[in-house]
């Protein structure tokens, strides 16, 4: 039987988040197909056909799906779910939000954050903040997983040409309505995707701290910029900053932590990143404990110095 | 209005959980147990709309075994007028859960279930969304921010870009983010009277639930450890690293 994953995209192009999954999707069948459910979504849908490994776009184009609401994305996963083995989301906010509604509809445990797999049945998945993994074992059908995306490669997102099969919509079920959405706008690579990420904790002590000492390195690193929740709390940056057992789940090649202790929450956020930088004043701050490279010191100083030893 | 708000007793937040040696789970004997701060959060929300004229009753409601009649005097002593507790000592796995809390739903009839996006132990953030599904009610999870009306609830959640604002017809399941509130500490005095409120107690089997595990834990194994690297005495002595060393930037 094929796999389905559910794609992560705004209309007009696919989210990086869903590479990954694919690329999960693949280690289980190689029959793979990318559920596109949007309005207006043509352009989304033909990326889609692009990504490399997929066999079949499956799109379905209504105004019930524009903004992606649980209630409809879950009625519609839960009418095609008797074709598929397995049905696969990214365990991002999005993916979080409408899979376990599709998996109660068809009376099936969706397995949450899977960072490996081990079989067709079987998958290890992170427990308490990371401080533990357990290999689970699951007998309902299809098994319903969302992808800690962390965990796999992505696919490459060209040179595929996956033919695009126009299905029919599910019930708009009315129950919500969209009102708004306040994207923060960025033209910085996604939290999720980049290769080089700063973030900065409560030891920033502002937003303008942010934008007069993070910022600037960001841009010279063409990096994301992220947060502890102390700042998003704060409200020195704004909430999809976060990174965390509760926020974003990040794994960079390089990830530099200004002014953030390293508590065990935040830690499970960004601990698989390949390469740790930690700047803070207290030498005994957990997250040295992890760090590959350590400097002890206050940020108001070694930022604008590092700033400009980028810049030589 | 009636709000129901379903809690869980969790490993407290602020304990180092450590694997047991036999894979089989985590340490649990002699660790603090609290509510999951999540729940929290939803309590403290629907207290404030009681608080506000908006509520008239909130409940909260557990599925677990006999001491999580402490999670509830919790919630209670915080302002919860009253509580249900679904008593088993079985595992009990978010579907299942969902499935508890639907048919406790079914009896009280509420507008709103509150409840905490994701409880700091599984980790699994399903069980709100599966019982929205389950009641076919809207559903917004969550929330950094819930404004009540006479019939609609409007809420505004945190999404990966940022955030976004649904309008849901009521009834409906919102789930709890960090930023929705700060939870209060209960006072003495409401400590004392949440010994006195009304605790019912009920069984899987009375409620005519399943709650058969759907999935089997084969084992549990400590997370890959980390080495801490060195320590750079400088700026440019980390820079050199990074370019040299770790070949990053
Ligand atoms: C249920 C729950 C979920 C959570 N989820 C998350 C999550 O997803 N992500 C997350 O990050 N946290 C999360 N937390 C919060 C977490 O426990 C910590 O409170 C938080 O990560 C602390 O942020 P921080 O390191 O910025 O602040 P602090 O712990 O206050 O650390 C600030 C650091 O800055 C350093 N510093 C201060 N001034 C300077 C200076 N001038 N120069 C250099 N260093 C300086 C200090 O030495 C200190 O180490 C969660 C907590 C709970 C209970």
């Amino acid at each position: 039987m094929s796999v389905l994953v559910i794609a992560e995209h705004d209309n007009s192009s696919i989210k990086p988040s869903t590479l990954p999954t694919i690329t999960a999707a693949r280690a289980l069948d190689s029959d793979v197909h990318v559920l596109v459910a949007g309005a207006g979504s043509d352009e989304a849908a033909s990326a889609a056909g692009k990504i490399h490994g997929i066999s079949k776009v499956l799109h379905c184009d209504d105004a019930a799906y524009e903004h992606g609401l649980a209630e409809n994305m879950g009625q519609l996963i839960a009418k095609i779910a008797p074709d598929y083995s397995h049905i696969l989301a990214p365990a991002s906010f999005f993916g979080k939000n409408i899979l376990p509604r599709a998996a109660a509809l068809v009376d099936v445990q969706q397995i949450s954050d899977v960072s490996a797999i081990e079989g067709a049945d079987t998958f290890v998945r992170p427990i308490y903040a990371g401080n533990g993994f357990e290999t689970v074992q699951i007998s309902d059908t299809p098994k319903m997983l969302t992808i800690r995306t962390t965990g796999f490669d992505p696919v490459k997102s060209e040179g595929g040409s996956a033919p695009v099969e126009n299905i029919d919509s599910a019930d708009d079920t009315g129950l919500t309505e969209f009102v708004s959405r306040e994207l923060t706008k960025s033209e910085r690579p996604e939290l999720t995707a980049a290769d080089i990420i700063i973030s900065g904790g409560r030891g920033l002590a502002s937003g303008e701290n942010f934008e007069k000492l993070i910022e600037p390195i960001a841009d010279k690193l063409s990096a994301a910029i992220g947060a502890s929740r102390a700042a998003v709390d704060a409200g020195y940056v704004p909430n999809d900053y976060q990174v965390g057992q509760t926020g974003k789940i990040v794994a960079p090649n390089l990830y530099i932590a200004v002014g953030i202790s390293g508590a065990i929450q935040h830690l499970a956020g960004m601990k698989d990143s390949k390469v740790i930088v930690a700047i803070n004043k207290d030498e005994e701050a957990p997250i040295f404990q992890i760090s590959d490279y350590g400097l002890v010191g206050d940020l108001f100083e070694i930022l604008p110095e590092l700033d400009k030893a980028l810049s030589a | 209005m009636k709000i129901i708000v379903p809690v869980k007793r969790v490993i407290d937040a602020y304990v180092t959980v450590r694997v047991k040696a036999d894979q089989t789970g985590v340490e649990t004997a002699n660790v603090k147990m609290s509510m999951n701060p999540f729940c929290e959060i939803a309590v403290e929300e629907a207290i404030r709309l009681k608080e506000a004229g908006k509520a008239d009753e909130v409940i909260a409601v557990t599925a677990g075994p006999a001491q999580c009649q402490e999670t509830l005097r919790a919630a209670m002593a915080m302002g919860a007028d009253r509580a249900i507790l679904i008593q088993t000592d079985d595992e009990l796995q978010p579907l299942a859960v969902a499935k508890l809390l639907k048919a406790v739903v079914d009896k009280e009839n509420p507008e709103i279930v509150m409840l905490g996006k994701q409880a700091i132990d599984g980790d699994h953030n399903q069980t709100g969304q599966m019982l929205s599904a389950l009641l076919g009610w809207g559903v917004a999870a969550f929330a950094s921010k819930i404004e009540c009306g006479d019939d609609n609830v409007t809420v505004t959640r945190e999404i990966d870009g940022g955030l976004e604002t649904l309008k849901l017809k009521l009834p409906a399941v919102i789930t709890t983010d960090l930023r929705l509130n700060e939870p209060r500490y209960a006072s003495l005095p409401n400590i004392m009277k949440a010994k006195k409120k009304q605790l019912d107690t009920m069984t899987p089997d009375e409620l005519g639930v399943d709650i058969a595990p759907r999935f089997k834990t084969l084992k549990v194994t400590e997370p890959p450890e980390r080495q801490a690297g060195i320590m750079v005495d400088s700026v440019s002595d980390l820079v050199e690293k990074l370019r040299n060393e770790a070949k990053v930037i």
